[in-house]
């Protein structure tokens, strides 16, 4: 049996060189690890469930489609691809502004946060090109069942997209009116592990709906 | 038992990668990328061309939880959170799809 004194401060502290937390200070928690960053981490394990569901409806129904054009008629796979590269090339700059934090380089950090929503932005308007254009071919929201569940996924992966485009913004600001300090960092790290997420589901959508026909 | 003089287990955090390490891991996965692209315009087998699909998605998906998630580097609790949400989410919709045929076709 433990006593409360064994308890570990989270890790994060550790990496940054600060005292070990004890109970009652700010900081400690019974887990050893920063409550925030483990409440993301469970948010991110339940968002799995939540676009499996999303992923496998769009399988049950891509071939079901009685009328309109179905969606794997009308994909553009050099532009998804691109859109892909895009999503891909934002998680890189993500971490790169973490690491500048880390470091200490509030302005490198910046300029990655910005270049990370950037590439959010992009990405969110080839999406909606997409739309537009499979709209005017012809497959609108009702058009069929395949057409519903492809926008139904798609679109709330966009709007996780920008949510995270958001949030990066959100950063951005507290950095410039310095209430992001070297010691914070784990507040991009945690933003950072949402928009990695968003990066992944992603990667199964491209290969799973987009690639598999 | 254990005694307040024992030291407690501290899982202390690896050292991540550097940013060059980081760019190096983007140009992987956009070479992943290029080649799953490449894949699509290469006449094969389904069942082949699937699988292949699917092994570099589960690579470009691990890679990127790994270094720039930091997963690998960061505490098992982490890891154990994560990776039971994943399990779940795939063992439950695989058993759905498989319910509605969706694998053979027979929907």
């Amino acid at each position: 049996m433990s006593t409360v004194e064994e308890r570990t401060p989270p890790v994060g502290q550790h990496q940054l060189g600060h005292h070990e937390a004890k109970p009652g200070e700010h900081g400690w928690t019974q887990t050893g690890v920063s409550n925030e960053k483990l409440g993301m981490w469970v948010f991110l394990g339940s968002e799995c469930l939540l676009f499996g569901g999303l992923i496998s409806t769009y399988m049950l129904y891509k071939h079901t489609a009685v009328q309109g054009p179905r969606p794997h008629d009308l994909y553009d796979i050099p532009f998804t691809s691109v859109s892909s590269f895009v999503l891909l090339m934002s998680s890189m700059t993500m971490v790169l502004a973490l690491a500048a934090l880390q470091r200490g380089d509030h302005h490198r950090c910046r300029v990655w946060l910005v270049t990370t929503a950037l590439l959010g932005a992009t990405f969110i308007s080839g999406q909606v090109y997409e739309f537009t254009s499979f709209v005017k071919e012809g497959m609108g929201y009702t058009t069929n069942t395949a057409s519903s569940a492809f926008y139904t996924l798609t679109g709330f992966h966009g709007v996780h997209v920008s949510i995270g485009i958001i949030m990066l913004m959100s950063l951005f600001v507290m950095s410039l009116r310095g209430r992001l300090p070297q010691e914070r960092s784990e507040i991009v790290e945690i933003v950072g592990l949402y928009w990695h997420f968003v990066d992944i589901v992603w990667i199964v959508i491209f290969t799973v709906v987009y690639l598999i026909p | 038992m254990t005694t307040a003089t024992e030291a407690p287990h501290v899982e202390h955090e690896h050292a991540h990668p550097s940013d060059l390490q980081y760019v190096m891991i983007a140009m992987f996965l956009a070479v992943v990328t290029g080649a799953e692209v490449g894949l699509y315009y290469v006449n094969m087998d389904f069942l082949v061309y699937a699988l292949i699909l699917g092994v570099l998605m589960v690579v470009k998906f691990s890679t990127v939880v790994m270094f720039f998630m930091h997963l690998r580097f960061d505490s098992r609790l982490f890891r154990w959170v994560f990776v039971t949400g994943v399990t779940l989410a795939v063992i439950v919709y695989t058993i759905v799809l498989l319910t509605f045929h969706v694998f053979n076709g027979r929907v």
